[in-house]
C-alpha cells in the first residue's frame, strides 16, 4: 500500500500533515511493520515545547523501545487519548485514528521533507 | 501355526526390503535449504510457504526467517490457547556417530549421557574451560547415532570447537541442517491435533523422548519437546517430506477444526519462551556467563569429567557471584536488553530480556542480579531510560501451563 500522499515524511518514520496552525504527527505503516504490535507510548504533557528532530516521546512494541522525532518546532496541542487507553489504534490504522499528537507550529516551508513518492521509493515495504 | 511363520518371515523380507529404500534423509544433491543469491541469506524449504502466508522475513542469524505473519500477540496467544506451528530449520541438527560418538558427547557436554536410553533426548549446556556457555543444545539418542540440536548462531562455532576437540575420539560429526527441516507443533491443541495426524500417536511419547517414525517412504523422528512452556512436538525429517508433511498439517488441521492451527513466527516463540522463563542464548546464555548462575545446574552432572567441570564445580561450591531471576516490573513499560537493576540507586544487576506479557498482562523481565538480592519477593527497581520502575524478584517460569 502506498502510504497517503496528503502529508509529509521524515527519515526517521514520523508522517506530519498540516491542518490550520497544527501538524498531526504519526508513524509510518513502514515504521509499524519494524516495531510489530505496539504496547505503550510515552507521550509529552500538553503545551510542552518541542524542538524539530528532537525527541518527543517513545514508543514500545512487543519487540522494541524507539524514539519519537518532532518534526517541527512547537508545542503539543493535543494527544491522541484514544491511543493511550489502546496502542494498538497504531497498528491497526497508522495513518488515521493511530495519530500520535498534533503539534502547534508556526512552521509553514516543509519543502525539506519526503513526499509520499520520495518515501515508498527510499523505505519501500517488503 | 505354519502360514504364521511364513507370514512373519515374509513381513521381515519386506521390512527389509523397505529399509534399503527408506533414506533417513533426502540425499544431499536432491532438495535442500538454500542460499538465497539476491540476500546472501539462507532460506528454509518453507520460505514460499512463509511468503505466501503474509510473512514479514527478519535475518535471523544468516537464515531468512518468518519473524511474524499476523502479529506477534494474536500468534502468542493462539499457541496459549489452541496450536501453532513454527519453522525452525534455521537450527542447526548435527549427527554424532561412530564408536567413540558417546564418549566425545560426554566429553564436551555438560549433561551425563551414561544411563540415556535409545529415544530419548536431554537439555545439555556445551561449556569452554572456564564454565562459560557456548551453546545450549538438545541432545537425542538412537540406535546408532546420536543428534545434537544447536542454535542457529552458534552452529559454525559448535561446529569449529567439536573439530578441535576430536583429538583420538573415533566418531563422524555430520551436519544435516541443510538437508533436513525441523517444524515445531505447539499449544494445548496440539497433542490431540497431532495424534490424529500422525501414523503413531504424539501422545505415547513422553516428555523429553522421541520416536523415529515413518509414513510410505519418509522417515521423520517426532519430539516432545518445545520452547515455549506449551504441550507439543518437535518434527525433523527431510526437505521433501517436510514440504509434502507440512501440506498435509494444514489441509487436516484446517479440515478437523477451522483455523486450528496457525503459523507463528520467531516474534511469538520468543515472547512465549519469556513467559515460560527459558533461557536464549544471547540473551541469558553467553560465553561469559556460566550454567550455575543461570539456574542450569540441573544440566550439568556432578558425576563426570567433561570440558569446563572443574570450573563449574568451583562455582557450584563458592555459590554463584549472580543469578538469573525473574522480574515483575511495574507500569506500563517494558525493561529491555541492557537495563540496570538497582537497589537504593545502586546498580546490582542487568536485564536479559524484558516484554509486556501477552498471558499475564503485565511487564516481566529476567535479570542476572547479585546473589545477595536474588531471592523472591526482594523489592529492586529497573531503570528504564531515565525513569525508575520498581520490580519485584520472582521465582521463574512466570507462565506455567495449565496441567
Amino acid at each position: 500500500m502506498p502510504s497517503p500522499t496528503d502529508r509529509y515524511y521524515t527519515d526517521t518514520h514520523e508522517w506530519f500533515k498540516p491542518e490550520g496552525e497544527n501538524v498531526t504527527v504519526g508513524i509510518t505503516q513502514f515504521a509499524v511493520g519494524e516495531l510489530s504490535d505496539i504496547t505503550y507510548v510515552e507521550f509529552p504533557a500538553p503545551g510542552k515545547a518541542l524542538s524539530a528532530q528532537k525527541m518527543f516521546g517513545e514508543i514500545e512494541s512487543v519487540k522494541a523501545t524507539n524514539e519519537l522525532y518532532a518534526p517541527v518546532d512547537g508545542s503539543v496541542a493535543e494527544i491522541n487519548e484514544g491511543v493511550k487507553k489502546d496502542p494498538s489504534l497504531v497498528n491497526q490504522d497508522p495513518y488515521g485514528k493511530g495519530w500520535l499528537i498534533k503539534i502547534k507550529t508556526a512552521a509553514k516551508d516543509f519543502s525539506s521533507f519526503l513526499s509520499a513518492q520520495q518515501y515508498d521509493a527510499k523505505y519501500p515495504q517488503s | 501355526m505354519d502360514h504364521i511363520v511364513v507370514l512373519a518371515t515374509v513381513t521381515i523380507q519386506l521390512q527389509r526390503v523397505a529399509r534399503r529404500f527408506i533414506v533417513p534423509y533426502d540425499s544431499p544433491r536432491q532438495r535442500r535449504n538454500k542460499l538465497s543469491q539476491s540476500t546472501g541469506l539462507l532460506r528454509t524449504c518453507f520460505y514460499d510457504f512463509h511468503v505466501s502466508r503474509g510473512a514479514k522475513m527478519v535475518d535471523f542469524a544468516g537464515w531468512q526467517m518468518p519473524l511474524q505473519y499476523r502479529g506477534i500477540i494474536p500468534e502468542h496467544q493462539h499457541t496459549r490457547t489452541g496450536a501453532s506451528i513454527f519453522d525452525v530449520s534455521h537450527m542447526g541438527r548435527l549427527i554424532f556417530s561412530g564408536p567413540d560418538a558417546l564418549n566425545f558427547l560426554q566429553h564436551v557436554l555438560t549433561r551425563n549421557l551414561a544411563g540415556t536410553a535409545v529415544g530419548q533426548s536431554h537439555y545439555s549446556l556445551v561449556c569452554n574451560e572456564n564454565g562459560g556457555i557456548l551453546d545450549d543444545v538438545i541432545v537425542s539418542r538412537y540406535e546408532r547415532h546420536f543428534l545434537v540440536v544447536c542454535n542457529a548462531s552458534n552452529r559454525e562455532k559448535l561446529l569449529a570447537w567439536f573439530a578441535a576437540h576430536k583429538g583420538n575420539y573415533n566418531f563422524t560429526l555430520k551436519d544435516e541442517t541443510l538437508q533436513t527441516a525441523m517444524i515445531t507443533v505447539q499449544g494445548p491443541k496440539a497433542i490431540r491435533l497431532l495424534d490424529e495426524l500422525l501414523p503413531e500417536p504424539a501422545s505415547d511419547i513422553k516428555h523429553y523422548h522421541f520416536a523415529a517414525q515413518h509414513y510410505l517412504i519418509a522417515q521423520f523422528s517426532v519430539f516432545r519437546s518445545g520452547y515455549t512452556g506449551e504441550d507439543g512436538v518437535e518434527i525433523i525429517c527431510g526437505i521433501t517430506a517436510a514440504k509434502l508433511g507440512l501440506n498435509f498439517l494444514f489441509k487436516k488441521g484446517a479440515d478437523s477444526s477451522s483455523e486450528l492451527l496457525q503459523p507463528a513466527g520467531l516474534g511469538a516463540r520468543d515472547t512465549l519462551r519469556l513467559e515460560a522463563g527459558m533461557p536464549l542464548y544471547g540473551n541469558e546464555l553467553d560465553e561469559q556467563t556460566d550454567p550455575i548462575s543461570a539456574g542450569l545446574g540441573w544440566a550439568v552432572a556432578k558425576d563426570k569429567e567433561f570440558i569446563g567441570s572443574s570450573a563449574l564445580s568451583k562455582i557450584r561450591e563458592e555459590g554463584p557471584r549472580r543469578r538469573l531471576v525473574g522480574l515483575f516490573v511495574e507500569g506500563p513499560r517494558t525493561a529491555r536488553h541492557g537495563t540496570n537493576v538497582t537497589l537504593n540507586g545502586k546498580i546490582v544487576g542487568q536485564v536479559t530480556s524484558g516484554v509486556a506479557s501477552p498471558t499475564l498482562g503485565r511487564q516481566i523481565a529476567m535479570a542476572y542480579v547479585d546473589a545477595a538480592h536474588a531471592a523472591a519477593k526482594t523489592p529492586l527497581n529497573v531503570d528504564i531510560r531515565g525513569n525508575s520502575a520498581a520490580a519485584v524478584v520472582t521465582d521463574l517460569p512466570f507462565y506455567r501451563r495449565p496441567q
